[in-house]
């Protein structure tokens, strides 16, 4: 894990103190509602429907055990004894004071996190694969690169007052875990021919009203080049991206207004000027980042494990659990396990005070202290013995954090909505609720096998709807909460965006037309065939027939 | 008066900034007076600046770009860069491709609305004097530059990154 300096400890202590003044100045009136919204947005801090809400950096996702109790605290002492884990793998508090926000920032300075750049326009948190460095079908870990990015990103003078929000995704594997294709700037790390890795960079993806997958920019770019040439997308974009349109602001209209072709030739033009320059990374700066990533202590282990095995066979809650929520890690005697947000009856992503603590320390029992938020709202432990699996599920069922269902149906994406957030046009967290009493039966899960089901509240599409392989979208009917369906997203390799099915459904009506769904597919599906995969074979109209058809 | 804030203090102004003018009437209006005129009224009465006898610069707004000026960017002391709202970005892009890119070694002035907190990073862009909102507590201002010990990229007070200096 990245540990601060002097330099970063010094930055991060000036920022609190920064927004200490700045707060002052604003609630004794001299700073306005409009000039303080941009300061309190780059450090987080939203003006919800009930309260503030105040959403903290996890770069990358990963967190130490030490961070989390910190957290814990936090959502003790501040909040209402919970926090919300994000897709973007951040975390957010819902109830914070605004006066108190300096002094929350200042506590997390303490553990090396902080608010900076989570939301407004400007470059926020660098996601990733929450496996990367253990991945079996790993090309290298991105972590070392994030982090590069995250500096270079952070307090960035030139691009804080971007025409928009800037989300940048970095892949290290060949499977795409990081929905890479749907960020504004997305790095797949690429081995070219000569065997040395790189950059394929694309632009201009984004999710939202208008969703698009990225265009490639370039299709290797060495190492060192990575900053100047992020530097000549942003350039571009923050000099020609639109500003009198909010909704044509993103990157993604920029490219498809200019033509991808035509955006990459700006893009190329303007890297001209400033490769080899100053920002030009060096050996030892990328040696120094990945210094921070290397592998935790491991013990020499055999590939399998008695106790595992023991356990496998004699308990059957168990084995479901590894099926569905262990995959198998680089180093031979380990395993990655995923702690699942999802139990039905809480609301995706939520998180209590006395879990996070319960968390903490069994990360540092069993995953040398440390751990992931995945961007679908889970907590992942890395690096755990095959031999203490059992044990660590068993200590997991106690707190609902041991439930089956990865990749699951009921595994649910979802957005704050309704509930929390100002923006929404519906509520989305009882809908996630609804879907999840539906399909209780874990027999039936597992045979329904991996679906994605990912629920926005509104256009803004933070639950990912449209790469959802059954996407659903809160609408507002006449003042009305309805939900419009759609089918086919996915955002692996394959990133697609799902197709609308038809008119919208009223809330009580979407368990029902998810079983519909469900069904279609059971009766279509080939053998070993994924949800997806049957979609993508026989079309929207068998599923769109029977969710419309009418009652006899 | 305008607060001016130059190379790290509070200053007089000598120069008076003509913020819209279509005809040279206005150089009559002002005799021998130092204009920073608008970049579009520089190029249409080139003539009758060259007759004029005060001195005569630029500025640009921030849909403009310093690399459509064509003349010699020696024969501008200063060129004034707008920010019509402070939330505006584009102007940061076009004091750093005339430092870096063209080596404009002249005055960059920020004009508009500009305030406190966005002076830090104005400083780092290649800015070095501020023409500042008239509500704006120029003391408080002053201190703007502090608000940071370092910064990790690149920039034209600082031109080696963190990652060359740690
Ligand atoms: S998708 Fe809409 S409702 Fe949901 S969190 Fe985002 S802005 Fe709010």
């Amino acid at each position: 894990m990245y540990r601060y300096d002097q330099y970063d400890h010094q930055m991060l202590s000036d920022r609190v103190a920064q927004f200490r003044g700045q707060t002052r100045r604003y609630l004794e009136g001299r700073l306005s509602d409009a000039e303080f919204l941009p300061l309190r947005l780059q450090n987080g801090l939203y003006i919800q429907r009930l309260a503030p809400m105040m959403r903290i950096a996890v770069p990358y996702g990963l967190l130490s055990s030490r961070q989390l109790r910190k957290l814990a605290f936090i959502a003790d002492h501040f909040d209402k004894g919970y926090g919300h884990l994000t897709t973007r793998q951040n975390i957010q508090f819902n109830w914070p004071a605004l006066e108190e926000v300096p002094d929350i920032l200042e506590h997390l300075a303490e553990v090396e996190m902080h608010a900076i750049q989570t939301s407004g326009n400007c470059i926020r948190n660098t996601t990733t694969d929450q496996f990367a460095g253990c991945a079996v079908d790993e090309i290298e870990d991105s972590r070392p690169y994030c982090e590069i990015i995250r500096q270079w990103s952070t307090f960035h003078p030139e691009f804080a007052y971007l025409p928009r929000k800037f989300k940048i995704a970095v892949c290290g594997t060949r499977e795409d875990q990081a929905a890479t294709q749907v960020h504004d700037i997305g790095i797949y790390i690429v081995r070219n021919e000569q065997g040395e890795t790189g950059f394929r960079i694309l632009a201009g993806g984004g999710l939202g009203r208008t969703p698009i997958v990225g265009h490639e920019m370039a299709g290797f770019v060495e190492k060192k080049h990575l900053l100047t040439f992020l530097e000549a997308i942003l350039r571009v974009y923050n000099r020609e991206g639109r500003r009198d349109n909010k909704y044509k602001a993103r990157i993604k209209i920029l490219v498809k207004e200019t033509g991808p072709e035509a955006f990459r030739d700006k893009v190329h033009a303007e890297w001209e000027k400033i490769k080899d320059g100053a920002m030009t990374l060096t050996d030892a700066e990328i040696e120094r980042c990945r210094s921070f990533f290397t592998a935790p202590p491991y013990r020499e282990l055999p590939e399998t494990s008695p106790e595992l095995e023991q356990a496998l066979a004699s308990d059957l809650l168990f084995a479901s659990w590894y099926q569905q929520n262990v995959r198998p890690h680089q180093r031979s005697g380990y395993a990655i396990a995923t702690l699942s947000l999802k139990e039905t009856g809480i609301a995706p992503g939520d998180i209590s005070a006395e879990q996070m603590n319960f968390v903490a320390d069994l990360a540092d029992l069993y995953s040398f202290g440390e751990m992931r938020i995945s961007h679908q709202q889970n907590l992942v432990f890395t690096d755990v013995e095959k031999g203490q699996l059992y044990a660590l599920w068993k200590q997991l069922s106690t707190q609902s954090l041991g439930t089956p269902n990865l990749g699951l149906l009921t595994d649910l994406i979802c957005c704050p909505g309704g509930d929390f957030c100002a923006l929404a046009n519906a509520k989305s967290i009882p809908i996630a609720e609804s879907i999840q009493r539906q399909f209780s039966d874990q027999a039936l899960l597992q045979d329904i096998g991996e679906l994605a089901i990912n629920i926005s509240g509104c256009m803004n599409a933070c639950g990912h709807h449209h790469v959802g392989n059954i996407g659903i979208l809160g609408v507002d009917k006449k003042g009305e909460e309805f939900y419009q369906v759609s089918l086919g997203g996915s955002a692996g390799n394959r990133t697609s965006l799902g197709a609308i099915m038809g008119p919208a459904f009223a809330q009580e009506e979407i368990p029902a037309v998810i079983e519909k769904i469900v069904a279609v597919y059971r009766e279509h599906r080939d053998p070993g065939e994924a949800f997806i995969e049957t979609y993508d074979r026989i079309g929207m109209t068998p599923f769109k027939e029977r969710v419309y058809a009418k009652a006899d | 008066m305008q607060k001016l804030i130059k190379n790290g203090s509070l200053v007089d102004d000598q120069w008076v900034l003509i913020k819209q003018a279509s005809d040279a009437g206005i150089l009559q209006a002002l005799p021998g007076r130092d204009l920073i005129v608008p970049h579009r009224f520089w190029k249409f009465f080139q003539d009758d600046i060259a007759n004029y006898w005060g001195q005569v610069t630029i500025w640009l707004d921030s849909d403009e770009r310093v690399t459509d000026i064509r003349e010699p960017l020696e024969s501008f002391p200063l060129i004034g860069l707008n920010f019509p709202v402070f939330s505006d970005g584009r102007s940061y892009t076009n004091a750093r491709e005339l430092r870096e890119n063209l080596g404009y070694q002249g005055e960059i002035r920020a004009l508009g609305d500009v305030l406190r907190d966005q002076l830090y990073y104005m400083h780092r862009c290649g800015f070095d004097a501020y023409s500042l909102r008239h509500d704006q507590d120029p003391d408080e201002c002053l201190q703007a530059f502090d608000d940071f010990a370092t910064g990790y990229q690149a920039s034209i007070d600082q031109p080696q990154p963190l990652f060359r200096r740690r």
